[in-house]
């Protein structure tokens, strides 16, 4: 059997979502942006929603997103993007306006922002990346840094006396009224990626059907910040992120 | 129809004069002395007349992000404050600033530093013409000196905004905010459609129309040759700003042997003062910039020629006079009298001043 014989709609398996482009990624081998970006093209496909989409990219790695996903962007500035989000559904109704975010960006720096767009129930979506880490700015503590870690800004590991408690705003995002879904996934599998689209898919369903703002939580590795093989960090992860962080929905507002 | 004359606060009609320009969005959060526009707003219900949004932001930070959101996306969008808050907004300028959003800034100025008092002042002059954020840009700021001022700029800044691709800003202060005037309200106008909205801002994020390719709003380049041709850009942009939209007005000014300089609230006292001293037989006149950036550089330059002396009034501690120090470029005597703190001179302390600093 030839390849070109192979190479037939018919035998199509699996294939690139046409919103991701062919830019190559700046992001480390292993990290979990990648997998997140494709499932947000793949859904934003299936729900045809690719000339209504509007994304706001955050500051940290995902400060480029706007390079890979061919829909209309806009860059806030660091932790802003719920505000620039909040203005651009409020104009535009029957768009589908989502933030992308760390955990530096939504959980410390835009912590009032974050909070008050969810708590308005801005009909939007936030994703949400939980690596423990500031990626970009070269792996210092972040908000959500387990107690003990280490990380450049506390190289002797989290000290709860010198640094305080890590923050779950996904559990602060599920006791407030205005908010419709909030979950906590991953994408260090199979079976989770697949959970996560659905995840996915649900809170932007609920942005375009009006039914409040949707947060969605992705516990992720940043196996270059961690100082870990790829595999390692999810391995690291499963055991020592998912008991502090633990994945499922937090709130489901029928 | 007959015009519409009603007597009102500045604040209040920057408000009506929103809802009536057809402005898409208004973003706040409350400070004294600008509450009203807020509370105007929200009184008057645009959102079930012309269908403006009005939000009250959890802070002065979110609120201009959401200006920067709104006008990324091609709207009419505006905020407004006062000192402390446009502190707290100079982040969000600078992103717009760099990202060329059309969007309109309102700030009537009170006195600080810090949080400082809830009177008036023009103590935020260098913030708003020198840029109070972070980077090279500049701000076209409009500086009301009455209540139908304060009504027809809020149109005139969208309009230059919009034409530049350039935040706008009417820097008022809290006496011209607070003082009721009769005014004429600018009859209403329709909001702009979507579909103008998409032709008039091909450049706007607001969904992918008939699947062209992805607009992206940003300020961020991190390849330097890249980045320096952005900022040239820029500077050219900044440079036709300043060949077309100087304004000014003269009062008096053709036999003058000294020039006031004085705008918003100081322009009306310096004009008092103006008065008093042609009684007394000093030929004084007065030049009021409208446009504080693009400063009327030119024409005070030409002043410089024919007058003895320059008087600089201003509710700060001397921040316009260096301006005029720089246009006249040492051909001429520029002095500065002003009062700080929250406290508006009388006009018989600016004829003072001009015998005092400049005549004798």
């Amino acid at each position: 059997m030839t390849k070109e014989e192979i190479i037939r709609p018919e035998n199509l398996v699996y294939q690139k979502p046409t919103l991701m482009n062919d830019n190559p990624m700046h992001y480390c081998p292993g990290c979990s942006h990648g997998v997140v970006h494709k499932l947000i093209a793949e859904v934003i496909e299936e729900m045809g929603l690719e000339e209504k989409a509007i994304g706001v990219s955050p500051v940290g790695c995902a400060v480029f997103i706007y390079n890979y996903l061919d829909i209309d962007w806009e860059e806030a500035a660091h932790g802003r993007a719920p505000a620039v989000a909040t203005a651009m559904k409020r104009l535009w109704p029957d768009r589908l306006v989502f933030t992308y975010q760390g955990d530096g960006d939504l959980a410390c720096i835009g912590t009032a922002e974050t909070i008050h767009a969810l708590n308005r129930g801005e009909n939007i979506t936030i994703i949400f990346i939980n690596n423990a880490i500031y990626g970009m700015t070269g792996g210092q503590m972040a908000p959500t840094t387990l107690v003990g870690m280490k990380t450049s800004t506390c190289p002797y590991g989290r000290d709860v006396h010198l640094h305080g408690y890590p923050l779950k705003m996904t559990e602060i995002a599920a006791t407030l009224e205005g908010t419709a879904y909030v979950t906590r996934q991953s994408v260090h599998s199979v079976p989770a990626i697949r959970k996560a689209k659905k995840a996915i898919r649900k809170a932007f369903e609920n942005s375009m059907n009006g039914k409040g703002s949707n947060l969605v939580e992705i516990v992720s590795t940043c196996n270059s910040g961690w100082k870990m093989s790829p595999e390692a960090a999810n391995k690291w992860m499963e055991e020592h992120m998912f008991p502090f962080y633990p994945l499922g929905d937090l709130k489901d507002k029928q | 129809m007959a015009e519409e004359i009603v007597l009102m606060k500045g604040n209040e009609a920057i408000a009506h004069a929103a809802i009536r320009c057809g402005a898409d969005g208004y973003f706040g959060y409350p400070i004294t002395p600008q509450s009203e526009v807020l509370e105007t707003l929200a009184e008057l219900k645009p959102w079930e007349t012309t269908g403006m949004v009005v939000l009250q932001a959890e802070s002065e930070l979110a609120a201009i992000n959401m200006v920067y959101g709104g006008a990324g996306t091609g709207k009419m969008v505006m905020t407004s404050s006062s000192s402390p808050g446009v502190s707290l907004k100079q982040e969000g300028i600078s992103y717009i600033a760099g990202a060329e959003l059309p969007c309109l800034i309102v700030n009537v100025m009170r006195g600080g530093p810090g949080l400082g008092t809830i009177q008036p002042s023009q103590a935020d002059y260098f913030q708003t013409v020198k840029g109070g954020g972070h980077g090279d840009y500049r701000l076209i700021a409009l500086a009301p000196n009455s209540v139908q001022e304060m009504a027809d700029f809020v149109e005139l800044g969208f309009e230059l905004a919009f034409k530049y691709r350039n935040p706008a800003i009417i820097l008022a202060d809290g006496v011209i905010g607070q003082m009721m005037e009769k005014v004429v309200l600018p009859p209403q106008k329709p909001r702009r459609t979507e579909e103008e909205i998409i032709r008039q801002c091909p450049w706007a994020a607001n969904g992918r129309n008939k699947g062209r390719k992805p607009n992206i709003i940003t300020s961020l380049e991190l390849k330097p040759d890249v980045m320096e041709a952005r900022n040239i850009h820029l500077q050219e942009k900044y440079r036709t700003i300043e060949e077309n939209e100087v304004r000014y007005e003269e009062i008096h000014c053709e036999d003058a042997d000294y020039l006031i300089v004085a705008f918003g609230s100081c322009s009306r006292i310096a004009q008092k003062a103006m008065e008093t001293a042609r009684e007394e037989g000093i030929k004084v006149g007065l030049l009021r910039p409208i446009t504080l950036w693009p400063f009327p550089k030119k024409i005070i330059a030409e002043y410089a020629g024919k007058v003895k002396g320059m008087l600089s009034v201003e509710l700060n501690a001397g921040q316009m006079v260096e301006d005029i120090r720089l246009a006249v470029n040492g051909k001429v005597r520029v002095e500065h009298f002003g009062r700080l703190g929250g406290i508006v001179p009388d006009p018989d302390e600016v004829v003072h001043a001009i015998k005092e600093k400049l005549i004798k």
